[in-house]
């Protein structure tokens, strides 16, 4: 019998993912994965584990889990109520299920989209080299109650009670843009409203993109609706034909003709993505040499994102279980504390 | 418009480049888009990540650690003008598919708006669609969907403003002397003039994706009750011969 994790209850946007399947855009499969990709990374940092490994993600609401074995969790993305048996978790942290217990996830407290992360990893069938399911392709389907989701092989169960800080991201605020091919289809004055425009987070939005309406009128392109078709990559901001930018996400299409005024950069995509409907944003025209230079610092920090991570502390007269949490974890250099910055 | 000369080398995101051919839609543009594509795969320069193509444009996506958008720019540069791209051949093992297909009814409610738009009536339209031969330009959009042109000059069409909700996996649409056939259910901004029971993303299959670049189609009228039928065959009433 393989380690599993059976889904009693899942609410309808709970899909396994990983980082997606890059190497298929030619073949019209965009990559998909993660809609927050940070997250996946805060998730193996956790847990200490390959960042490639598959996590559940829960899009605004999670469900009820139990494990076959006793098993280490973690929790990233937008915080959710959580809880195993009625003890209430921490966000931002790793915990042991222990075979049998019951863990409920309920609704977002903020942003979208919630994960939980397994030791082992989700273990599915590869699809195309890649685990994500990808709705909008027809790769997978969301997860099932009563479905029993294989786990890979954990080392142990050291390592848990631990947390990191995320970065915030569920505010919006200011996402920087790069300019692209199609930019210029947009005339001066218009690129500067854009820049200057803060814009609303529609009711309208998945992991295929968000849309955003704007304060005042929309945005129109001098090339109208008869653009060639070009193709598109997640973070592009596709100006559909009544005038309003949609952010495209993971699982967008590969090729589209609407004009794209820019481009959404990979380190705040996570904002965009996890925006609720009501949610202020502003994009902010950077140079590509300055944004490359971001993301491949961005790269840098989230490998470096297990450095961060310390021990879970909690006032030990709310734990009834004192016992069964291991505070300090066997993996754990114990200067944590000291290397926080 | 913009005055655009062309190829032209831009880049696309933070860590791609898109090199473009042509503005519209021309059969030298697609060539050489094709052939660049696959020059691109040849030369497998370090960093690169991933490459594609549209209709008249290659992309390209590299790891950022590996290398800068000058160093990468060069190396484009120096590929585009290593010969005439848009003299190159067609891509080899190319085939020619027969996609039976409804046009109208039920099935496909926009043909007589599409064929309004074209200037034409329902009947003329079912008849020159039905004959013409088109190629696929590029494989995108969604898993396996292929883009197919050129149509006459009547079919350059614009999309529509507001989506269609959805149109059925197997939906053929058309806009701007375009047409396309969905791999998908999906919402749309072209018009639906037809309905297949093709598969062109078999995900369980040793070669998922039907269609290649190259490959031409045909997709002559069927009838509603012979639709019915061919959604039991798992080639969808679909033939293919290769083309020489």
């Amino acid at each position: 019998m393989t380690r599993a994790l059976i889904c009693h209850h899942a609410s309808p946007g709970v899909t396994v993912q990983d980082a997606g399947r890059p190497g298929y855009l030619a073949q019209g499969v965009s990559r998909g994965g993660a809609a927050d990709r940070l997250a996946l990374a805060e998730g193996a940092a956790l847990l200490r584990q390959g960042p490639e490994l598959a996590a559940l993600e829960l899009a605004g609401l999670g469900g009820a889990f139990e494990a076959t074995e006793d098993m280490r969790i973690a929790l990233t993305g937008a915080p959710m109520r959580a809880n195993i048996d009625g003890k209430s978790l921490a966000w931002n942290a790793s915990h042991l299920l222990r075979a049998g217990e019951r863990l409920v996830i309920g609704a977002a407290r903020q942003g979208s989209y919630g994960y939980l992360h397994l030791g082992g990893g989700v273990a599915t069938p590869l699809v195309l080299g890649a685990r994500g399911v990808h709705l909008a392709a027809s790769v997978g389907r969301a997860v099932q109650a009563g479905e029993r989701l294989p786990v890979g092989e954990d080392a142990g169960l050291n390592g848990v009670g631990l947390t990191l800080d995320p970065v915030p991201r569920y505010e919006g605020g200011t996402v920087r843009v790069v300019t692209g091919p199609q930019t210029a289809f947009f005339n001066p004055q218009d690129q500067e409203r854009f820049a200057a425009t803060t814009f609303t987070r529609d009711m309208r939005g998945n992991r295929m993109g968000v849309r955003w309406v704007p304060d005042g009128e929309g945005f129109h392109s001098q090339t109208g609706l008869s653009v060639l078709s070009e193709v598109i990559v997640s973070g592009d901001i596709q100006i559909t034909g009544d005038g309003t930018p949609f952010v495209l996400l993971s699982e967008c299409q590969t090729t589209g003709g609407y004009p794209r005024i820019g481009s959404v950069i990979p380190s705040d995509l996570p904002i965009v993505a996890q925006a609720v409907p009501g949610t202020r944003l502003r994009f902010e025209f950077i140079a590509l040499k300055e944004a490359a230079d971001i993301e491949r610092r961005e790269a840098a920090r989230r490998a470096a994102l297990g450095s961060t991570v310390r021990p879970l502390l909690r006032d030990p007269h709310d734990m009834a279980d004192l016992l069964a949490y291991q505070l300090i974890s066997g993996v754990s250099a114990g200067d944590e504390l000291e290397r926080r910055p | 418009m913009i005055a655009q000369s062309f190829p032209r080398i831009s880049p696309l995101g933070v860590d791609g480049f898109l090199v473009s051919f042509g503005d519209k839609l021309a059969e030298p543009a697609n060539r050489a888009a094709l052939a660049f594509r696959a020059a691109l795969e040849r030369e497998s320069w370090r960093g690169v990540e991933e490459s594609s193509t549209s209709l008249a444009s290659a992309y390209l996506r590299f790891d950022l650690a590996a290398a800068t958008h000058v160093e990468m720019q060069a190396r484009l540069e120096g590929l585009l003008n290593a010969q005439d791209w848009c003299a190159a051949d067609l891509p080899g093992g190319r085939r020619l598919w027969r996609i039976p297909t409804v046009y109208g009814t039920a099935l496909a409610p926009q043909l007589e708006e599409a064929a309004r738009a074209a200037g034409v009536s329902a009947q003329e339209a079912v008849a020159m669609l039905s004959r013409t031969r088109v190629r696929v330009q590029t494989i995108g959009f969604a898993p396996g969907q292929p883009y197919l042109g050129e149509l006459p000059e009547n079919w350059d069409i614009p999309r529509q403003t507001k989506l269609t909700d959805n149109v059925p996996q197997g939906a053929l649409v058309v806009a701007i002397r375009q047409l396309v056939l969905f791999s998908v259910t999906t919402p749309t901004g072209w018009r639906h003039i037809g309905q297949t029971a093709f598969r062109l993303f078999r995900p369980e299959s040793d070669s998922p994706f039907t269609l290649r670049p190259g490959d031409e189609v045909l997709f002559p009228e069927a009838s509603a009750e012979a639709l019915e039928n061919m959604r039991q065959d798992p080639e969808g009433g679909a033939s293919c011969e290769p083309l020489t």
